[in-house]
C-alpha cells in the first residue's frame, strides 16, 4: 500500500492479506482520479442534476425558539434518496465506473446506504449486490423494496448479531472471493485504508457548502456544528468544512440506546475502547478479551460497536467532543421537531437534534448552532409508531 | 535452522497439519478432539483462538468460534489448553489469531505466554506483510516463529517481502477467498507453489479449501512441505453435536486416511 492511512495512530488496514490487492487498486484510482478534470466535472454534474446539490441551510425558527438559540439544519434530507449516503455512493460509484469495475457491493445498516448503492448500481448499469443483516431487513423493509426496484439483490446476513457488524464481515468475506470485477463501496468513514479517506473526500461538499452558507446568511461562522455519528461520514463531512476554524465547536452525538450505563448502546466513542475492526485502529465497544460487542439502538444506522479512526483520532486530539443520546430522547426530539417544522428527521439524524434540547437553557440566546440533518424519517415512521402509538 | 524447517526435512514427507477452533464445542471435548487427531497421525497443530469478527473465515468456522466462545473460550484459557495439549505430546503448534485479541492481552505478554505454554508460532490473520513490524519483532523476543500468508493474487515482489519476514513457513492460501470446504482443489494452487518454489527456500504449507484426501495427496505432490486441513475437520464437530463420540471416531478416521494417503507418496 502506498499511504499508511493513519489519523494520528489511529487507522490503517488490519485485514487479511487476500484482501491488499483490491485495496490497494481502489487507493490507485482514488489518488489518480481525485483530481482528474473529467471525472471532477462529472461528479459535480452528478452532485447537481442527479442528487440535489447544493442543499439548503434551513433556519428552524421554531425549534429554534424552543431550544433559546439559533438553530440552523444543513438539509442533506432532501438529497435524492433521503440521506447524505448518496454523496459518498456516487463519488465511488463514478471511481468503480472509472477504474473499469462492472460490479458494485455494499453493506447496510438502516438501508439508505444500501439504497444509494442500489441507486448509483442503476445509474450506471452496474450488478449490485447490498448485505444487510437480517434484523435490519426486517426494521428497514421499506428501503429494501427500494434496492430492488432499483435492480439489486438484497443478502440477508444473518451470522453473528444480525446488524451493521455483520453485514460488514460479510461483504468482506464476499469480496475476498471476487475482487477482479467488484468494487466494495463502502459506506461510512470507516474500515480499512483508504476507505476513511475517500469517504471523508467524497462527503466535504456538507462542510464546504455549509460553511459558505453561514457566512452569507448569518454573517459569521456558527459557535457550535452538531452531527450524529455511526461510522462517521455525515459527521465527518460537515466538521471537514470548519476543522480549522478552531473557535467552532464540533460535537458529535451517538446513539446511547437504553442509556449508556447499560449494556444496549452504541456509543462507541464514549464508552468504548482502543482496538481493532474491520481493518481499523480505533474505538471499539468490546469486551476485556477483545471480543466485540452487540450494539442496541433505536437507529439501525448508528448500531454499530466501532467509528471512524478520523473521529478517534478528533476525540484524542480535544478537536472535537462525543457525547450520546438516548432512544428515548431520540424518540421525543422526532415529534417535537416534526410539529415544529414539518420536517421528519431520520432517528439518525434525530440524535444530534436531541443534543441540542439537552442545551437548552445552557447557551445564550444569540448562540449559533448548525445541526447536520444527515437524513429524512419517513423510512422511520413505522419504528416510530410503534414505539409511540398514535391513539 | 527453525522448528519447522527441522521437522519438515527429518519427516522427508508432506506434513499434515489439522485446524481446530480452541474450546469447540466445549474445553474438554475440545482437548479430546485434539488429542485423537495427535494419535491419528498429526505431525503439526494449528490451533485458532475463537473471535466474534473472524472475517478471513467461512461459515463453518465462524460457527465453531461462536460454540467456543458459548462455551466461555477465552486467550487465556485457550493458552492454558495450549500447554494441556503440548504436555500430552510435543508436537509444534502454530496458532491463528485476530489481531484484536492479542492487542487487548498485550502483544509481546501474550506471545511470551504462549511460547512457554508450548508454542511454536503464530499468524495473524488480519496483519498483512505490510504490518509485520506489529507481530515479527515480539515474536522473536518471545522466541516463536513467524508465519505470514501468500494468496494467489500476489506480486513476485511482494511475496519476497514475505518470505524475508517468515521465520516458520509461508502459509499459502490455495484460493481467493475465506476458509471452507470445497468439492474441487482450487485450480490456482499448484501454480502458486510453482512460483514460490522459483521465489524462496522457505517451507510451504497450503491451507484454505483442502477437503479431501485426494485434494491433500495433490497438494503432496506439487511439492508443499505441509497440508492444513480445517473447515472439513471442523465439520465432523458440526456434524455430530450430540454425540462426541462419533465425532472423535470420524475425525480420527478422517485423519488416518488422509496420513496414509500423503505417506504413500
Ligand atoms: C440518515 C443517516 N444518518 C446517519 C447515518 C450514520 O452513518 P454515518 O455516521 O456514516 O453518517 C446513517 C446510516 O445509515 C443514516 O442513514
Amino acid at each position: 500500500m502506498k499511504h499508511k492511512g493513519r489519523f494520528g495512530n489511529f487507522g490503517g488496514f488490519y485485514v487479511p492479506e487476500v484482501l491488499i490487492p483490491a485495496l490497494e487498486d481502489i487507493e490507485t484510482g482514488f489518488d489518480k482520479y481525485r483530481n482528474d478534470r473529467r471525472f471532477v466535472e462529472e461528479l459535480d454534474d452528478l452532485y447537481r442534476n442527479y442528487a440535489g446539490r447544493p442543499t439548503p441551510l434551513y433556519h428552524a425558527r421554531r425549534f429554534s425558539e424552543h431550544v433559546g438559540f439559533e438553530v440552523y439544519i444543513k438539509r442533506e434530507d432532501l438529497l435524492h434518496g433521503g440521506a447524505h449516503k448518496v454523496n459518498n455512493a456516487l463519488g465511488q460509484g463514478l471511481l468503480a465506473k472509472y477504474m473499469g469495475k462492472k460490479k458494485l457491493i455494499a453493506e447496510t445498516g438502516a438501508g439508505q446506504h444500501g439504497l444509494a448503492t442500489s441507486m448509483i448500481g442503476a445509474l450506471f448499469g452496474m450488478e449490485t449486490k447490498i448485505f444487510m443483516g437480517s434484523v435490519d431487513v426486517a426494521r428497514q423493509n421499506v428501503n429494501v423494496h427500494k434496492m430492488k426496484l432499483c435492480g439489486a439483490e438484497v443478502i440477508s446476513v444473518s451470522g453473528g448479531t444480525c446488524t451493521l457488524k455483520d453485514a460488514i464481515n460479510d461483504a468482506l468475506r464476499y469480496w475476498t472471493s471476487h475482487i477482479d470485477d467488484t468494487f466494495y463501496l463502502f459506506g461510512t468513514a470507516g474500515g480499512p485504508h483508504p476507505f476513511p479517506t475517500i469517504v471523508r473526500h467524497f462527503q466535504t461538499p456538507i462542510g464546504t457548502e455549509a460553511r459558505q452558507q453561514c457566512l452569507d446568511q448569518i454573517g459569521r461562522l456558527p459557535d457550535k456544528v452538531v452531527a450524529c455519528v455511526g461510522g462517521g461520514s455525515n459527521a465527518i463531512g460537515i466538521f471537514s468544512g470548519f476543522i480549522d476554524d478552531a473557535d467552532v465547536e464540533l460535537i458529535g452525538v451517538e446513539g446511547g440506546g437504553k442509556g449508556t450505563e447499560t449494556h444496549e448502546h452504541c456509543a462507541t466513542l464514549v464508552k468504548g475502547s482502543v482496538g481493532v475492526l474491520h481493518g481499523a485502529q480505533t474505538y471499539v465497544l468490546q469486551d476485556e478479551n477483545g471480543q466485540i460487542h452487540e450494539t442496541e439502538c433505536i437507529s439501525a444506522g448508528l448500531d454499530y460497536p466501532g467509528v471512524g479512526p478520523e473521529h478517534a483520532y478528533l476525540k484524542d486530539s480535544g478537536r472535537a467532543v462525543y457525547t450520546a443520546v438516548t432512544d428515548e430522547q431520540v424518540l421525543d426530539v422526532f415529534e417535537l421537531f416534526t410539529r415544529s417544522e414539518g420536517i421528519l428527521p431520520a432517528l439518525e439524524s434525530s440524535h444530534a437534534l436531541a443534543y441540542l434540547v439537552k442545551q437548552k437553557g445552557k447557551l445564550p440566546k444569540d448562540a449559533i448552532v448548525v445541526v447536520n440533518l444527515s437524513g429524512r424519517g419517513d423510512k422511520d415512521v413505522s419504528i416510530v409508531e410503534q414505539h409511540r402509538p398514535m391513539l | 535452522m527453525g522448528h519447522y524447517q527441522n521437522l519438515f526435512k527429518t519427516l522427508n514427507r508432506t506434513a499434515l497439519i489439522p485446524f481446530f477452533v480452541i474450546g469447540d464445542p466445549d474445553e474438554d471435548t475440545s482437548f479430546e478432539l485434539v488429542k485423537t487427531a495427535i494419535d491419528s497421525g498429526a505431525d503439526v497443530l494449528e490451533l485458532g483462538i475463537p473471535f466474534s469478527d473472524p472475517v478471513a473465515d467461512g461459515p463453518t468456522i465462524q460457527k465453531a468460534d461462536i460454540r467456543a466462545m458459548k462455551a466461555g473460550m477465552t486467550p487465556a484459557k485457550a493458552l492454558a489448553f495450549i500447554k494441556r495439549i503440548s504436555d500430552y505430546k510435543p508436537l509444534p503448534i502454530g496458532l491463528l489469531v485476530y489481531y484484536n485479541l492479542i492487542y487487548q492481552y498485550g502483544v509481546q505478554a501474550f506471545l511470551t505466554d504462549f511460547k512457554v505454554a508450548g508454542g511454536t508460532s503464530v499468524l495473524v490473520a488480519d496483519l498483512s506483510i505490510d504490518d509485520a513490524d506489529e507481530i515479527a519483532p515480539a515474536a522473536e523476543a518471545a522466541g516463536l516463529e513467524t508465519v505470514f500468508m501468500v494468496t494467489p493474487n500476489m506480486s513476485d515482489q511482494r511475496i519476497r517481502k514475505v518470505a524475508e519476514r517468515t521465520s516458520g513457513f509461508i502459509y499459502t492460501v490455495s484460493l481467493l477467498g475465506t476458509t471452507g470446504e470445497r468439492t474441487g482443489l482450487s485450480d490456482m494452487v499448484k501454480p502458486l507453489i510453482r512460483r514460490l518454489k522459483e521465489l524462496t527456500e522457505r517451507p510451504i504449507c497450503v491451507g484454505f479449501g483442502i477437503s479431501t484426501a485426494e485434494h491433500a495427496k495433490a497438494v503432496a505432490q506439487a511439492g508443499a512441505d505441509g497440508v492444513i486441513i480445517g473447515s472439513r475437520i471442523v465439520k465432523f464437530i458440526e456434524g455430530n453435536l450430540n454425540d462426541t463420540a462419533e465425532m472423535k471416531k470420524q475425525v480420527g478416521t478422517y485423519i488416518q486416511q488422509v496420513s496414509k494417503e500423503i505417506a504413500r507418496l
